[in-house]
Formats: structure tokens, C-alpha cells, sequence
């Protein structure tokens, strides 16, 4: 494999490692295994932890895929393989 | 206008405009009735992959879950939209770059196996079936319910209207349908949503109001008032119960997060969108539309459970006296969802946590949705507006569904194994035959559900979960993964479900032959039967890579296909320096 395929794989990963740390923090993180630390803060009427379970966990997945699918059209366009 | 006249011309309405639809987008052409020719733009694609993901489940069920389930139902909202992160990340744009039509279509090139492609299709087709059965019956509910024709009659006439759209339009035809229903379940959905949310607490925006004050003047936020009411007759706290225990939960979300982005007739909407760059852009559209749906369902679910409470009590103490009850109570009496039995002969209803004292003896959660707008005190025509969401739900994904199957029938098992030959005018008449055969086998097991049909859900993403996402994913991060591996991978991880399943819910969900019985205390570390899709995943992955390592690897010209696909541009291209 040529080493410019292999770094632009490399730096795949990377951003989808990066990504999914994310994912897993907010849901898995802040919503079930921190949850109890997190309810003794409130934001407005919601208990935080229950606030991320059943709210913010969602708004960040949006915005993961929307940067995710940002990032990797200008990784496309720095390697040469975009489609136009 | 009386309701019933009212329900009519909004859901005939709504099957008119379906209709239109699908005569203006009749496909032509195999590419057309599989993946809508590839011309689908991102926001377009986004929505119609919303319709097609938010089923009746999605519609009428999940509030209600969470309704009595409290923090514990956020397994189905954060399962049910963290998959798409998943879906974005790891399987569609390479999936999309490979540009094929379908599922096993992909398995069969990457693990160069035929048997790894009909053991795809067999998974398919399971899920698929299982789930279409649920969309059925909530069809057939929702016409008896609103329209108060029978049941069967209901049933008949959602076929009668999939059918049209989807045997004529084929994919092309769904999904601009898929479109236009999206838009009327999102309003049937936060319309009501919207009203409830002012009532009690100000805050037009259900997201907002859920997290406000009362708006009686209390000065308390609602979700301690919720906590205080249900607290009160001995439930558990609202904003705090758990599902089983943290390890279930934990396996619930991953496994319906890994099952949603192995569901094939989510994925396959990937391969209709005209480059990488869409589907990676459709993915984000999508879980838009669907987060509209999936952060308003908890609030309908915790303002549905607060009317319920204080309509049944409005003050401590103070219960509701049944000759009293308001008109939707009877209503669902008359249904059997909603049973009252007077334990104390008092008159008078108590709705509490014990089960000696407690004397709504049946409230059915799938109701919640249904009778929201009516607890509220909504008008009639917003009433109407959800019967016709519900329909649109159920309809839109019964036709995604039954496209799944007659393509997987039609292409990848006559055209791409038994009748290579296939002329594409030939597979095309015969995709629109396999799906008459489909849509009539999807009624007659709506109108008579297998006694297997409650567990389907459990199984339909514990085999996306455990077989064709593990599949998928290894194709495209592990060049060297083979065709055996693969295979092994795939049975060990459906069988290893399947058994699990079955031994606590009953063989082929048969009552009454479950060696170990549906006991709490004989769970794998309490983990559910609908949360162990998962633990399958997990040996599907080990298998795989075992027998991987025990039996060499891929062949080059298949290690070069997965390079291919992992890039956007064209395959091996030069580049300019």
C-alpha cells in the first residue's frame, strides 16, 4: 500500500477513535455509569445524568456525525480522493 | 365536525397524497426499484431514512415506555439514535463507495462466498419478516382504534396502499413517499407535544418544558412534581429507575446501538444516495429528523404519565370517581387496553404501586401516544392529526421493509445465485411479483400473529447485532478477514443469541419450552433477552478473528477491493504529486 493510502487511513481512524470516545462518554459515560454523581447537578428542572440520558446524549450524536462528515470531506480534498 | 368524519379525511387525505406520489415516481428500471437510480440528495435521503427507521414502535410505543419506565426507557432513546454514529462512522460511506444494491450483495463480494451471501439473506429475511409483523399489527390497531372498522378490514386496507406505492415505485417510489409521510408523523408527533407542553408548563418547546416550572403557580419544576406523584403511591422515582440493573442497561443500549446500524433496510438507503460524500451527509440529515422525534417522546412520556396520575388523582387523596370518568376512559375500556376493577367497591379509582390495592389492573403503554391528545383535552382535529401519524409510521416502514426482502429474494438469490441469466426486465416483474408475495405474507401473519410475534423485536436487532453488523464491520476494517472466518463469525454469533433467546423466552418462543425459564435469576449477569444481542456480537468478533488466525487470510485481489472502498476517489488513482 502506497504510504500517502496508508496515512489517510491512519488519520481515518484516528478521527473515528476520536469520535466514538465522544460517543461513548456522553452516553455511556454521563448517562448510565456516572449518572448519580452527575443528578446532584441540575440544569434548570432536569437532573444532569438524566438530563444526558434522555436529551444531550442525542443533541451530541448530531453533532458528532455532522463534524465527522465535515472533517473527512477536507481529508478527502487534502488527499486527493474526493469524488469530483 | 365529529371526530370520526374528521379521522377519515385526514388519513384518506394522507393516502391520496401517497398515491400521487407514487405515480409521479414509478421506477423504470432495476436500478430505480433498487436503490432509486443513485439520485437521492442528502436532506431528501435523510428524511425518507427517518419514515422509514421511525416505525409504530417508534410512534406509539416508545413514549409509552417511557412513560412507566421513567430514566430507565433512555435505553431505546439513546440505542436508538446512537446506531447511526455507528452507521456513519464504520459501515455506510464504504458500503456506499462499493455501490452495490444490497446487504448480501456486499457479504457475498467482500467474503467471495455464496454462502456467506445466502447466509446474509437468511438474516435478512428473519429480521426483517419479524419486524414487518409489528408494522402490521399496528396498522390494523390504529384503523380499528380511530376509524372503527375491523381490525382485519384495517389491515387489508394498509396493504392495499403499500402495495400500490411500493410494487409501482419500487425504491424510487418509497422513498419520495417515505418523504411525505415523514413530514405528517413529525407533526402528528409534536403538535400534541407542543399543546400538552404549554399546559402545564408555559413552555411551548417539549424539550425546554420538560426541564420548567409547573405552570400552576407552584414555582416547582415538573419533573419534581412527577417524582412527588408517582413517589407518592409507591412507584419508583421517575427520573431515577433503573431497567433490571446497570449492567442490563448498559447491554440494552449497546446492543440496540449495534442492532440499529446492522439493520439491512436502514442500511441499504445508504446505497441510494449519488456519492460517499451524500451518504456521510444523509446519515447526519437522518439522525436530525429522527432526534426531532426521539427528544420530544420524552417529554409525551413524562407529561402523558403526569395527566394520567392527576386525572386518576387530582389532589391526595382526592380520587376520581368512575362514574365520573371522562370519554377517552371508556373509549379504551371498550378496547380491553384499559381495565378498571373496583378491589374496595368504593366507587372510586386508585391507581397505585400494589398490586392488592391497585385497581387500574391493565394500562396498556401503547395507549400513552394514542390517548394523549385526548387526556389533554386537545381538539378533534389534532386527535385525527395522530391517528394519521401513526399510520404513516407503520406504513413507511412496512414498505422499506418489504423492499429488503423482495430485493434480497430477487437479486441476490434468483439473479446472483440460482438464474444468473436473469434479463434485468425479467428481475424487475419478478422484485414486483416477490413483493405481492411479500406484502400478502406480511398480512396474513399481521392478521394472524405467530405465537412468536411479541418477542420479535428481541430477535429482529439481536440477529442485526450479532451477524450482519460484526459481518460488515470486520469487511471493511480488516483487509485480511476471511470468507470461513466471516461464516464461522456469523453463525457462532446468531447462534449464540438465538440460544439465549430461546432459553428464556421459549423455542420458536413456543410457551412452556424455555429449558430455563424466564426467571431474572437464571440471566447472564441480568442481562435481558432483548439486551444480548451484544454478548453475540462479541463472539461473533472473537470466532472470526480465531478462525481467521488458524486459516489465512483474504486473497489479494480481495484485500485490494477493501483498499478500494476505503477511499472515496477512484480506486488506486495517481495523484498529482
Amino acid at each position: 500500500m502506497s504510504t500517502q493510502k496508508l496515512t489517510y487511513w491512519q488519520r481515518n481512524l484516528r478521527l473515528i477513535a476520536t469520535c466514538l470516545i465522544i460517543w461513548f462518554v456522553v452516553s455511556y459515560g454521563f448517562g448510565l455509569l456516572l449518572v448519580e454523581q452527575l443528578n446532584t447537578i441540575r440544569l434548570g428542572g432536569y437532573k444532569l445524568g438524566f438530563w444526558f440520558a434522555q436529551q444531550g446524549s442525542i443533541y451530541v450524536f448530531v453533532a458528532l456525525v455532522f463534524y465527522y462528515a465535515h472533517a473527512m470531506n477536507k481529508l478527502d480534498a487534502e488527499f486527493h480522493v474526493d469524488e469530483e | 365536525m365529529d371526530l370520526k368524519t374528521l379521522t377519515y379525511i385526514v388519513v384518506f387525505g394522507t393516502f391520496g397524497l401517497y398515491f400521487a406520489i407514487a405515480w409521479w415516481a414509478r421506477a423504470g428500471s432495476t436500478s430505480e426499484f433498487y436503490a432509486a437510480g443513485g439520485g437521492v440528495g442528502p436532506v431528501a435521503n435523510g428524511m425518507a431514512i427517518g419514515a422509514d427507521w421511525m416505525s409504530a414502535a417508534s410512534f406509539i410505543s416508545m413514549a409509552g415506555l417511557i412513560a412507566f419506565l421513567g430514566y430507565g426507557g433512555s435505553v431505546f432513546l439513546m440505542g436508538w439514535t446512537g446506531g447511526y454514529v455507528l452507521l456513519a462512522m464504520l459501515l455506510a460511506p464504504y458500503l456506499r463507495k462499493h455501490g452495490k444494491f444490497t446487504v448480501p450483495e456486499f457479504i457475498g463480494d467482500r467474503y467471495y462466498s455464496k454462502g456467506a451471501r445466502i447466509v446474509a439473506v437468511l438474516c435478512l429475511i428473519i429480521a426483517s419478516l419479524t419486524y414487518v409483523i409489528g408494522q402490521m399489527k399496528g396498522v390494523g390497531v390504529a384503523f380499528s382504534r380511530f376509524l372503527e372498522v375491523d381490525y382485519g378490514l384495517g389491515l387489508g386496507i394498509g396493504m392495499g396502499v403499500v402495495w400500490v406505492y411500493a410494487v409501482l415505485g419500487g425504491m424510487k417510489g418509497i422513498t419520495y413517499t417515505q418523504i411525505a409521510q415523514y413530514v405528517v408523523l413529525i407533526f402528528a408527533y409534536t403538535v400534541p407535544a407542543v399543546f400538552i407542553s404549554l399546559q402545564l408548563t408555559g413552555n411551548p418547546i417539549p424539550q425546554l418544558g420538560l426541564g420548567s416550572t409547573m405552570a400552576d403557580g407552584s414555582g416547582m419544576y415538573f419533573l419534581d412534581k412527577l417524582d412527588l406523584v408517582v413517589t407518592d403511591l409507591g412507584f419508583k422515582e421517575y427520573t431515577t429507575a433503573v431497567l433490571g440493573n446497570n449492567i442490563n442497561m448498559f447491554a440494552y443500549t449497546l446492543s440496540l446501538m449495534v442492532g440499529t446500524a446492522g439493520l439491512p433496510h436502514v442500511i441499504m438507503r445508504f446505497f441510494t444516495v449519488p456519492s460517499v460524500k451524500a451518504a456521510r451527509a444523509s446519515a447526519g440529515y437522518a439522525l436530525v429528523f429522527i432526534a426531532l422525534l426521539y427528544t420530544v417522546a420524552p417529554a409525551v412520556g413524562a407529561m402523558a404519565r403526569l395527566n394520567l396520575m392527576n386525572t386518576i388523582e387530582p389532589s391526595p387523596g382526592q380520587n376520581l370517581v368512575y362514574e365520573e370518568r371522562p370519554q377517552w376512559f371508556k373509549d379504551w375500556e371498550k378496547t380491553g387496553l384499559l381495565k378498571f376493577e373496583d378491589k374496595n367497591g368504593d366507587g372510586k379509582i386508585q391507581y397505585t404501586s400494589d398490586e392488592k390495592s391497585n385497581e387500574m389492573v391493565k394500562v396498556d403503554r401503547d395507549i400513552m401516544v394514542l390517548a394523549n391528545p385526548a387526556i389533554a383535552n386537545l381538539p378533534n382535529w389534532v386527535i385525527a392529526l395522530v391517528a394519521a401519524g401513526g399510520l404513516a409510521a407503520a406504513l413507511s416502514t412496512a414498505a422499506g421493509l418489504l423492499l429488503a426482502i423482495s430485493s434480497s429474494i430477487s437479486h441476490d438469490m434468483m439473479k446472483g445465485i440460482l438464474t444468473p441469466d436473469l434479463s434485468e426486465k425479467s428481475e424487475l416483474l419478478s422484485s414486483r411479483i416477490i413483493m405481492t408475495i411479500s406484502i400478502l405474507v406480511a398480512g396474513y401473519l399481521g392478521l394472524n400473529p405467530p405465537g412468536f410475534a411479541a418477542g420479535t423485536v428481541a430477535l429482529a436487532f439481536g440477529l442485526a447485532a450479532s451477524s450482519i453488523f460484526p459481518a460488515l464491520m470486520m469487511g471493511i476494517f480488516s483487509k485480511k478477514i476471511s470468507g470461513t472466518a466471516a461464516i464461522a463469525g456469523m453463525c457462532s454469533g446468531i447462534g449464540v443469541t438465538m440460544l439465549y433467546v430461546f432459553q428464556h423466552k421459549g423455542i420458536m418462543f413456543i410457551p412452556g419450552t424455555s429449558f430455563l425459564g424466564e426467571m431474572e435469576a437464571n440471566w447472564f449477569m441480568g442481562i435481558s433477552p432483548n439486551a444480548f444481542g451484544i454478548v453475540g456480537a462479541i463472539v461473533n468478533f472473537t470466532v472470526a478473528f480465531t478462525v481467521g488466525k488458524l486459516t489465512g487470510d483474504a486473497p489479494q485481489e480481495i484485500q485490494d477491493m477493501v483498499e478500494n472502498f476505503r477511499s472515496p476517489g477512484p480506486a488506486g488513482a495517481a495523484h498529482a504529486h
